[in-house]
């Protein structure tokens, strides 16, 4: 205690530790860490486990519950520019989403735009459980729709045709030549008119600036927010459809 | 020592305020105490142990394997704390069907006693943590959100201060700046702010006003960001604070070996760290206090 005060203080110190208790004089001598590996050394307390045990089953015989079947291995890696796995999600976003928004705005969703880094895993031949929904998007993204002018669309197409892979898309066609130029470009069918407003439906991890799309996708007038995982979409989508089939087909190209 | 020459400057208002009426406290008869810190971060969901197969952590984590080591542990010195620095949610299918329920319910039996919040703790929004709120029986710190405007307010408290054998330990929390990293329809109105500044209060608050032996900051910040040297993270604030004795870091999945000790804006020792993520390890931190005399001003050891 020398090390600070004067002798003076120090007998003061003691007379007042005497009276009001010994709490204040308690000194941190010595400090010592170490980091403890939680491994298979190491017994389960059985309380615990008891108490995890049905949660687990219950999560586990769910998520093997089988919802659909494959009949052959889809990778987002087969395919060039659009892919067979990438059209599944669209066409399972489409297909769950658009009742969602029509019936709360009464419009029809015209383009659905995804990412392909969001596509977690392959879909393995045989039969599709929950696990595989879980693995193919593990992530907590909800569907959300924005409605964007003509003028902007262009500009969504630009950045996918910059981007040189089979991001998802519907109800968008685009051609291009070999050198990435822009050819054709259709939304359902017709030639897109500048002021006319479109609805694209989309992540609200897109939205909000993943995979930076936000550069357009924020150019919206309007901003609808579907309260639906796009996880939950393909998993009611797998539900009512008993066996996939989806294919490449000519929405996102390249010719000669 | 910060606190040895608090002491001597508050020993006279002490006496002045208190000589009129307080009894006379028993003497301890044991000359030391040893406070052990426990603490987990960014145990995301994994409740379970990770399988034999796994490519990675084989056979490592788990809760119930966690629990039989804090049990002994506890059983060795009773004046444990055991502390969680955030993202307790999201990560295994548990979160997605029970929304956190099971992970609260099996913090509280194995006795956490705080825990402050992680970005991914609002994944299920505001309302989804407030909804399982009911299941955590330790309660969350958290000093640098505002929560006025949200349902969580009065639920989140800035510190809370733990007596152990004597010894007062103030553990605050902070929390990382949602912006980017949580989309802002889940964290609502919460408002983030200055983790510096509010650390600098809190500590200044806990080890001075409160009188707090030992001073905790629970963190969610990061321990590092290497290429971001303007961001907020656990070396800074250790280095541009006083009056923390440990920070205790999560959201970077951090694994260090041993604590990081960094020295703070007054040149004292701090002590800074994480334990990685997924329940992998438990971190362990003891404080040796005296109350024997002849043992005083020699100083801290560190051993680490």
């Amino acid at each position: 205690m020398t090390y600070f005060m004067n002798y003076k203080h120090f007998y003061f110190l003691i007379i007042i530790n005497v009276l009001f208790g010994c709490r204040s004089e308690s000194q941190l001598t010595r400090i010592e860490g170490s980091r403890l590996e939680i491994n298979d050394s190491l017994n389960d307390v059985p309380a615990i486990e008891n108490f995890v045990a049905p949660y687990r089953e219950h999560v586990n015989s769910n998520l093997d519950s089988v919802i659909s079947y494959a009949p052959k291995t889809y990778s987002k890696t087969d395919g060039e520019l659009n892919t067979a796995i990438g059209n599944l999600l669209v066409e399972a976003v489409y297909e769950q989403g658009n009742p969602i928004f029509k019936s709360r705005t009464g419009n029809d969703i015209d383009v659905v735009l995804l990412n392909h880094g969001g596509i977690r895993s392959i879909i393995s031949e045989g039969d599709i459980t929950k696990r595989s929904v879980y693995k193919i998007l593990p992530f907590e993204n909800i569907l959300v729709v924005v409605k964007l002018k003509g003028i902007i669309m262009h500009e969504l197409i630009d950045y996918l045709i910059k981007a040189e892979r089979a991001n998802p898309i519907g109800g968008l066609k685009i051609k291009v030549d070999q050198e990435f130029n822009l050819l054709e470009a259709t939304i359902n069918g017709e030639a897109i008119e500048d002021d006319k407003s479109y609805y694209v439906v989309t992540y609200d991890y897109l939205y909000y600036g993943g995979g930076n799309m936000d550069e357009f996708l924020q150019k919206g007038d309007s901003l609808y927010v579907l309260d639906y995982k796009v996880r939950n979409a393909l998993m009611d989508y797998f539900m009512k459809t008993d066996t996939i089939n989806p294919v490449i087909d000519d929405r996102f190209i390249k010719v000669n | 020592m910060k606190r040895r020459a608090f002491i001597n400057k508050s020993a006279a208002t002490t006496a002045l305020v208190t000589l009129g009426g307080l009894s006379m406290q028993s003497f301890s008869s044991k000359t030391s105490t040893k406070i052990t810190i426990l603490h987990t971060n960014d145990v995301h969901s994994h409740i379970d142990p990770f399988g034999p197969n796994d490519g990675r952590n084989a056979n490592k984590g788990g809760v119930a394997r966690r629990a039989s080591l804090i049990e002994s542990i506890r059983t060795e010195n009773p004046n444990t704390l055991l502390l969680d620095a955030g993202d307790i949610f999201q990560g295994t299918p548990y979160f997605n069907y029970y929304g956190g329920e099971l992970e609260f319910k099996l913090m509280s039996m194995l006795k956490y006693d705080a825990a402050t919040l992680g970005n991914h703790d609002f994944d299920n929004g505001i309302d989804g943590l407030y909804a399982q709120l009911p299941h955590a029986k330790f309660d969350f710190v958290s000093a640098n959100y505002d929560f006025t405007n949200t349902v969580l307010d009065t639920h989140i408290k800035p510190y809370k201060i733990f007596k152990k054998d004597g010894i007062k330990i103030g553990v605050f929390g902070l929390g990382i700046d949602l912006d980017g990293l949580v989309i802002q329809t889940l964290y609502k109105e919460t408002k983030y702010l200055n983790p510096i500044e509010i650390a600098q209060d809190m500590s200044r608050i806990l080890k001075e006003n409160e009188q707090c032996d030992l001073v905790i900051c629970l963190s969610h910040l990061g321990y590092h960001y290497r290429h971001d040297d303007e961001k907020v993270s656990d070396l800074m604030v250790s280095r541009q604070t006083e009056n923390i004795d440990l920070i205790i870091g999560g959201h970077t999945h951090t694994f260090l070996p041993k604590p990081t000790i960094e020295k703070n804006r007054s040149g004292k020792n701090v002590l800074v760290n994480q334990v990685g993520c997924y329940g992998l390890y438990l971190g362990r931190i003891d404080f040796f206090f005296d109350s024997d005399k002849n043992k005083a001003g020699k100083g801290t050891s560190i051993i680490v």
